[in-house]
Formats: C-alpha cells, structure tokens, sequence
C-alpha cells in the first residue's frame, strides 16, 4: 500500500491517532461533577446542623447538664447575658437542683413548667404561654403558632386575589407591550428587600391603617399580614402568570370558536385549566409568608398573643427566632427551642414546596393527557 | 484510479432500537469528491457524520461495522476521537461562526493545537481564507465580527477555519443549501479547487449540485445504500430501476 | 343579552386590569414616600461619614461599608460555585440522570428556604462547628472563629444567593446554539475546551445577571446576618474575616425598632432605607435589562 518509498503517507495511523489522556478535561469533569454535588450536600447539612441543636430537648437531662458544663465561657450574643453562663445561667435555664426541684413540686399546675426538666420542656411546647425568658420558662409554641396562621391568613387574603387577577389581566388582556412592562415592574417589587418593606409598615402603612380603623395597637396582624401581602403577591403573580401563559393556544382557540368572548375565555377555560398552577403558586406564596422573618419583626408586635382579633399584637414563629437568637446562651434550653422552631418551619417550608412540585406536576400531566379533567 | 481514502465495510446504526443505517460498505477514494444524495431522512446525513464520529455526541446511538480510513479503524477504543477530528473536518449546513471576529473564528483550531504566536496564526489564517477564495473579500477586517458577513461569506469562512487545522478529509453536509445562487456557484468553485489537495465527501439533497460537482456518487434509501458508483452513470444509466426514478424525480 | 354580557366582561376586565394597577401603584407610593422621606437627608456626606452622638446624627458610611464587604466575599464564594453548578447541569448531565435531578431539587429546596434558616445554619454549622473547630485545631480552643464573623455571614448568605446565579447562568448558556459547540468539537476541541473557549465567553451576560442579582439579595437580606456577625455600632470598621460589621439593612431594622429617640433619628431611618431601596432598586433593574437583551437575542 505504500507508494511514496521512504515516507509513510498515511496520517491515520494507530500511533499518531491513540486515546490520549488529558489531564484538563479528566481534571475539569471531576471537579465540575463534585462542585454540582455540593449543593445536594448543602441541603443535607442543613436538615443535619439544625436538627443537631435540637437535640438536647430530648435527652437525658442529665446529659443536658454535662453539655452545660462542657460549654466554653466565651458567650455568644450581648454583654448583656455575661453573668448568665456560669452558675447562675444554669439555674436559670437548664438544669434542675434539688432546692428548686422541691419548691416547684409545691405547687403544681396544668401549663407551668417544671423548671429545667426536659420532659417538662417538651410538654411545655403544647402550652399556650411563650416566656422563655423568666423565672420559670416557658416554651409554649402555641401563640406562635396562632400568630403565623393569622399573618399568613391575612397575607393571603389580600395577595391572593389581587396576584391571581393581575395574572389573569397580564396573560389574557393586556397588550403585549404592557404585559413586558408589567413582569418587570413586579420582578423589581421582588427584589425589595424585606426590611425596607418593614419599614414602609413600621412607619407609614401603621399609622395609615390606625387612622382608617382606628384600634389601639399600631402594630399588629392586620399590618404585619398586609405589609407580608407585598411580599407574597412577586411570587403568585409569576407563578400564575407562567401557569396561564403555560395553557395551549388549543383551548383557547377551541372556546373562542364557539363563540365566547375572550374574557368569558380566560375565566371559565383559561383560568380553571391553570388550577394546578395557581394552586402551586398559593402554596408557594404561603410558604413565602410563613418563613419571613423582617416584616414581622417590624410590623406585628411581636407579642405572643392568641386572639382571633386580627388588630392584636402577634409573634410569629420565624420573628421569635430573629428577635431572641441574639440574646440567647449557646447550647441552653431556649437555643434549643428556638432551633426546634427553626426546624419546624425548615420541615414546614420544605413540604409546601415538595408538595406544590409533585401536585402541579403530577395534576398537570394528567390534565393534558386527558385522564383527569 | 486513486487511492481508497475510507472504506466502510457493514456499517449499520441504532438510533435507539430504531436502525437508520443498514450495514453500508462504500469505498470513498482519495482527492475526489464523492456525493450521497437521497430523499431527506434517508441516513445520508447520518452516515456522513459517522466519518468523524459526531454521532459519538448522541447518548442513544450505538454503532457496529468498520469505518476504515488508510485502513486503521477509526471506532477502534483506542482511537482518540478527538485528534481524529482535526484530521476529519466538517462544514455544516447552516454556518456557525463563532461569536468573535474573522481572524480568532479562523484560528480557533490552531489555537487549540497549541500555536499562539501572532505571526504563524497570522500566515495560517491569512492562507486559510485564501484557500476558501474570501481573503480578498475580509482581509481588510479581519477583526471584525464573522456574525457581520454575509450567508455566503460566513459559509466560506467556515471552511477556511475547518482547513486552517488542515484535515485530510473534508465532510460537508449539504453546504450549500441555505444559500443564493451565486454563492452556491462560489462553494462549487471552491470544491473543484480543493479536492486536488483534500478528500471532500458532500451531502446534498440538489442533484444537480451533486451532478455538476461530484466524481462519484451514492444513493441513499431508508437508511440502505441502494447504489454507488461514477457519478457520469449514475446520472445516465443507472443500474437500479429505484435510483432511476429519484433522478427522474418520480419521488423525493 | 349580549349586551350584558359585555358589561360584565368589561367589569370583569376592569377588575382584574385594577388589580395589576394596584401593585405598580404600590411600588411607586413605596418608592416615593422612601425618597421623599429620605432625600433631605440624603447627602455625599451622609454616605462618607460615621454615625454621631448615638445615631442621632451623621452619616452611614461604616454601614454602607459593611454591606459591600459582605457582598464581596459573598460573591466570590457564590458565582464560582454557583457558575459550574451550572456547567454541571447543562454541559455534564444527562437530563434523566438522578444526579442532575436531586442537584436540580436541591437548588429549588435551597431557593425556597426561610432566610431565617440560613442565620440558623450560619449559627450551627459555620461559627459553631467551622469556626469552633478551626480555633480547636488551630489556636488551642481560644475564641476567635467560633463567633459571629462578616465571614461566616458571608458565606451563610452565599448560600441562600447560590440558587439566584445558577439559574441565571444556566438560562444564559442554554442560549448558546449547539451548532456552536458542534463546530467546535469537529475543530477537535475537547468538551472542556469549548466550554472555556465558547460556552463561557457567550454566557457573560449570564453570569452578570446573576451575579447583580445576588449581589441585590445579599445587600438587602437582614435575618441571615442577624446572628451570624451583624452589629449595631463598631468603633471601627471590620478589617480581618474574623470581625463583625455594620449592615445597611441591619442597622435599618435596629434603628426603627430600638432606637432611643425616634423624631431625632427618624431622617436617618429614612435616608438609610432610602439608600438601600435605591441601591436594591438599580442593581435589580441593572439585571432585568441585560436579561431582556438577552432574551431578544435569542429571539
């Protein structure tokens, strides 16, 4: 095969053609891959060190007075707590001494706590008083609770509908270069920080609301769930918008031919096909409100009261975290509940979101395969 | 009669389970151009992309058969894919030029093979868009934008930056199809003069093109190679009644 | 009949026009009672000079400096890791695959996740068992890293921006044709090589968009910093990893709720919120464009 003598003409040998091993690309894949995986392992870590600080509630309590002990001095929060890590810190928080022990035992009641003892934390979380900072603490989650219900009640209430309907008005009705005006413009309302929502609450939106109902306590749900309501309507309104934009023209086409006008259109074909998605986007806003932290502690009281009032001081759970992590002792009783608040609502926030995901997906896919209407 | 420059002996392809290319055997030789034509879907986009194993970029494909070019199988495992396709170039159908200018499209490739001195790339890129008959046309902005040319011109530019990495074999999948006359004239202009030095394999869904332009050609079927052969026969007397009506354009 | 029809469709319409009408105006009243408020106060010295006589007078500049600290590390922590994140999803995975998938229900759970939880994570995992284990290992238990740090705050909003950029970066390498990676690889360049070399260079406006809006979200997040290394008042201004720092938005939230004297700092309140909106308000705009421009480049 070698017609030119002395010079082999073929380029395509095996030698100058062998797998060659390249350092960059071997280099660059693993690194990309393990890169890629850390954010799996973040969440991971996550679930794991929050959890972790949750722990001494539910052992021993001996064990609970060993991890006092081991604790290093060096304080963590104000000046304000530096007496309280020693002795007196322990007495106060987490470990029961015999003379205390017997003095609680006189005089037992349903909701007080007996003090420092860690069943009696864990039965003092159903209790309906929240004083973790006291004599005899008490860690009641139950006003807590009520507050972020009622925030988040009153969140939806007012974002809800006005998201869903701008949805509607920027998929089905506005012109073109309106609806490119108008995602923009609620992109931007989600990008103002929570604190500067806050704060248009603390200052204006209080004091507007007081002179129109006029109640007593400036801060309290109504505002503290109307300022939330800002915060909730970014995420419903593109949730919904992408939902509705997301329908075939089919459907549409199909209603318009039978002689319907567009907005009979949008609301009886258009808007119950979206169901999933809007569905998905609620539960996503109510996650949203749930978890804020600034507005709350700006806007509602922060008083850990159960009331139906919604013009009463509330705390919710997430605020009593941001308003007493700062103050408390590293590894005590309180760190602890607070962390358990923590995952509670990590947990919370965690299945809205699984289940918005699963629902919409699995209710969309089988809508428009037909098996389900 | 030249040299075999690629023989492929059975080559058969699954996209998945569904084949697209039946145990094809051709001998492609060498500084010729060689054409395969057939009705769109016909495998012979795909086959030609098995020449420098782009097919590889597809998870669902799985191939048997050999593919021999001066007679080393290229799908052997030991085979480096990617040194194989500096020898093996390829001219889409629809050009894509990078988004930087002429001269960094055209050096792109030996860049890569490691040349950075101003001067060599400079010679290369300047006898590279000579080759491809459009120096005169961009020498006097070389370093503005490629996406600025026009269809033709990008096309052109396209492949002087497949020779700039100088390939033996040149595939080029239906080059010309998105583009004007004139500029299809130039490509064909341009084809004539290259095979004197490179092995061109050309796909085209334009008989014509491929009678004006080609040496030898293959009809393609359904995945089949129904028949191959001088391109003068093939366009007059061909031995298949099926090859004879795609000419005659009872189907297509 | 059909006229009634269409009144009702006109109400209809009118209502849900009132509702999208309603938000702007809430954005432009928000915005202008801010400016309002803050503008008489709001001056080149404002945002150059230390805060005087108990915050009562005097300018925000250690905030201001504080919060571009922070941002700082923070990026250099979160579009690195965020922009190969990306690399991996849209370059390396196959879409099937459980990797990509569990990476991709990852970034959602990360992106949904209460703010707050990152403050508690920072607390947990960064000063508590990071930094108390590097003061373990490295200083013989004495406190240095174990605290709330501008570092470990960093990276604890580093990771709650983390899904911001990539989903930034992915959406702008998708709009990289694949013919463009096909030319490249039958050039023989490796895959590696192409994403460098063309991949890259074509997502920057990705990359700038997503780092702009991290960068907005880190500025303006408080509950993450809370207790992770935020402060009221500092002396002076943080000048190692290990020191704590003023926040624009922390020291908005303890100005309006715990400030001594309400009608002296109120201007400021205002001034600093101003500032923070504005600051928020350009870089998110910033952003919107470019993706805009990007979006009609595909187009």
């Amino acid at each position: 095969m070698d017609n030119n003598a002395g010079h082999n003409r073929f380029v395509f040998t095996r030698d100058s053609l062998k797998k060659k091993f390249r350092l960059s690309e071997f280099l660059s894949e693993k690194i990309i891959t393990g890169v890629a995986f850390l954010s799996i392992a973040i969440i991971v870590l996550i679930f794991f060190f929050v959890f972790r600080e949750t722990l001494p509630i539910f052992h021993q309590k001996k064990e609970a007075a060993k991890v006092e002990n081991v604790v290093k001095p060096e304080k963590y929060g104000s000046d304000a707590n530096a007496g309280k890590t020693n002795s007196s810190g322990q007495e106060q928080y987490g470990v029961t001494t015999k003379d205390t022990m017997m003095i609680e035992n006189k005089t037992p009641a349903e909701d007080t706590v007996v003090h420092g003892s860690d069943e009696a934390t864990l039965k003092s979380l159903a209790g309906t008083q929240w004083l973790p900072v006291s004599d005899r603490p008490r860690y009641g989650l139950i006003p807590l609770f009520v507050g972020t219900l009622k925030i988040t009640l009153i969140a939806m209430l007012f974002a809800a509908p006005i998201a869903i309907l701008a949805a509607l008005f920027s998929a089905a009705f506005a012109p073109y270069w309106l609806r490119e005006l108008l995602k923009p413009a609620i992109e931007l309302l989600a990008g103002f920080p929570s604190v500067v929502i806050g704060f248009f609450a603390l200052m204006v939106m209080a004091t507007f609301f007081q002179n129109i109902f006029g109640y007593d306590g400036r801060l309290n749900a109504f505002v503290g769930g109307v300022a939330m309501a800002l915060a909730a309507i970014p995420i419903i309104f593109t949730i919904t918008e992408d939902a509705l934009t997301a329908i075939p023209h089919t459907y549409t086409e199909a209603s318009l031919a039978l002689g319907a006008t567009r907005w009979q259109t949008a609301l009886f074909v258009t808007l119950p096909a979206a169901t999933p998605g809007i569905f998905a986007a609620i539960l996503l806003g109510i996650g949203r409100v749930f978890g804020e932290t600034m507005i709350a502690l700006m806007a509602t009281g922060n008083a850990a009261l159960s009331s139906i009032n919604p013009f009463e001081s509330v705390r919710t759970l997430a605020a009593t975290i941001g308003a007493e992590m700062a103050e408390v002792v590293f590894g005590d009783t309180h760190y602890s509940v607070l962390f358990l608040i923590g995952s509670m609502l990590f947990v919370f926030t965690f299945s809205l979101n699984a289940l918005a995901e699963f629902y919409v997906k699995g209710k969309l896919v089988k809508r428009f395969q037909g098996k389900q209407s | 009669m030249k040299e075999t420059k690629i023989k492929t002996r059975d080559l058969t392809l699954y996209y998945g389970a569904k084949m697209a290319l039946n145990s094809i055997s051709l001998d492609i030789p060498e500084n010729e151009v060689t054409a395969f034509i057939g009705p769109s879907g016909c495998g012979k986009s795909t086959f030609l992309r098995t020449l420098n194993r782009m097919n590889d970029l597809i998870p669902t494909v799985r191939i048997t058969g050999e593919v021999l070019v001066d007679t080393l199988n290229i799908y052997d495992k030991q085979i480096d894919v990617v040194n194989l396709r500096k020898k093996v170039g390829m001219v889409f159908q629809k050009s894509n030029p990078f988004t930087k200018s002429i001269f960094e499209n055209v050096a792109y490739g030996p860049r890569i093979n490691g040349i950075n001195h101003k001067g060599q790339l400079g010679e290369i890129v300047e006898n590279s868009l000579k080759k491809a008959f459009i120096w005169d046309e961009v020498k006097d902005r070389l370093h503005d934008s490629a996406m600025g040319l026009s269809g033709g011109q990008q096309q052109r530019m396209c492949i002087a930056r497949t020779l700039a990495v100088e390939p033996e074999i040149i595939l080029m999948d239906e080059p010309a199809s998105a583009l004007d006359p004139i500029s299809t004239a130039k490509i064909e202009e341009l084809i004539f003069e290259l095979k004197k030095n490179y092995t061109i394999v050309i796909v085209t869904h334009n008989m014509q093109q491929a009678a004006r332009v080609s040496d030898l050609t293959a009809f393609f079927y359904l995945g089949e190679l129904i028949e191959y052969g001088k391109t003068k026969k093939i366009f007059t007397t061909p031995d298949k009644k099926h090859t004879e009506e795609y000419i005659t354009g009872r189907f297509g | 009949m059909s006229r009634k029809r269409d009144i009702t469709g006109g109400l209809f319409i009118g209502v849900t026009a009132f509702s999208a009408l309603l938000i702007i105006a809430v954005i432009v009243i928000l915005l202008v009672v801010i400016i309002i408020g803050g503008k008489g106060t709001f001056s080149w010295e404002f945002l150059t000079s230390f805060p005087q006589d108990g915050m009562m007078k005097g300018g925000i500049f250690p905030a201001i400096y504080g919060t571009v600290f922070l941002v700082l590390i923070m990026s250099i922590a979160a579009v690195p890791f965020g922009t190969i994140t990306a690399i991996y999803l849209t370059e390396y995975a196959s879409e099937k695959s459980i990797l990509a998938q569990s990476i991709r229900f990852a970034v959602r759970t990360l992106a949904t996740v209460p703010s707050i939880i990152f403050g508690l994570f920072g607390l947990g995992f960064f000063i508590k068992f990071v930094g108390g284990g590097m003061d373990n290992l490295f200083l013989g238990g004495q406190l240095k890293w174990g605290q709330p740090s501008i570092l470990w705050a960093s990276l604890t909003m580093a990771l709650l921006t983390l899904p911001v950029v990539i989903v930034s970066v992915e959406e702008a390498i998708r709009t990289v044709p694949r013919e463009m990676r096909e030319a490249s690889l039958a050039l023989g360049a490796t895959k590696w090589e192409t994403i460098l070399r063309i991949v890259l260079p074509g997502s920057r406006s990705g990359i700038m968009t997503g780092t702009i809006l991290a960068v907005s979200r880190g500025a303006g997040e408080v509950a993450p910093i809370l207790f992770t290394g935020a402060a009221y008042y500092l002396a002076t201004l943080p000048t190692s990893l290990s020191d704590q720092f003023m926040n624009l938005g922390y020291h908005i939230y303890i100005m309006a709720t715990q400030s001594a004297n309400v009608d002296k700092t109120l201007p400021i309140q205002f001034a600093t919120t101003m500032v923070l909106l504005l600051l928020t308000f350009t870089l998110n705009l910033t952003a919107v464009i470019i993706r805009a421009r990007l979006r009609r480049k595909t187009k």
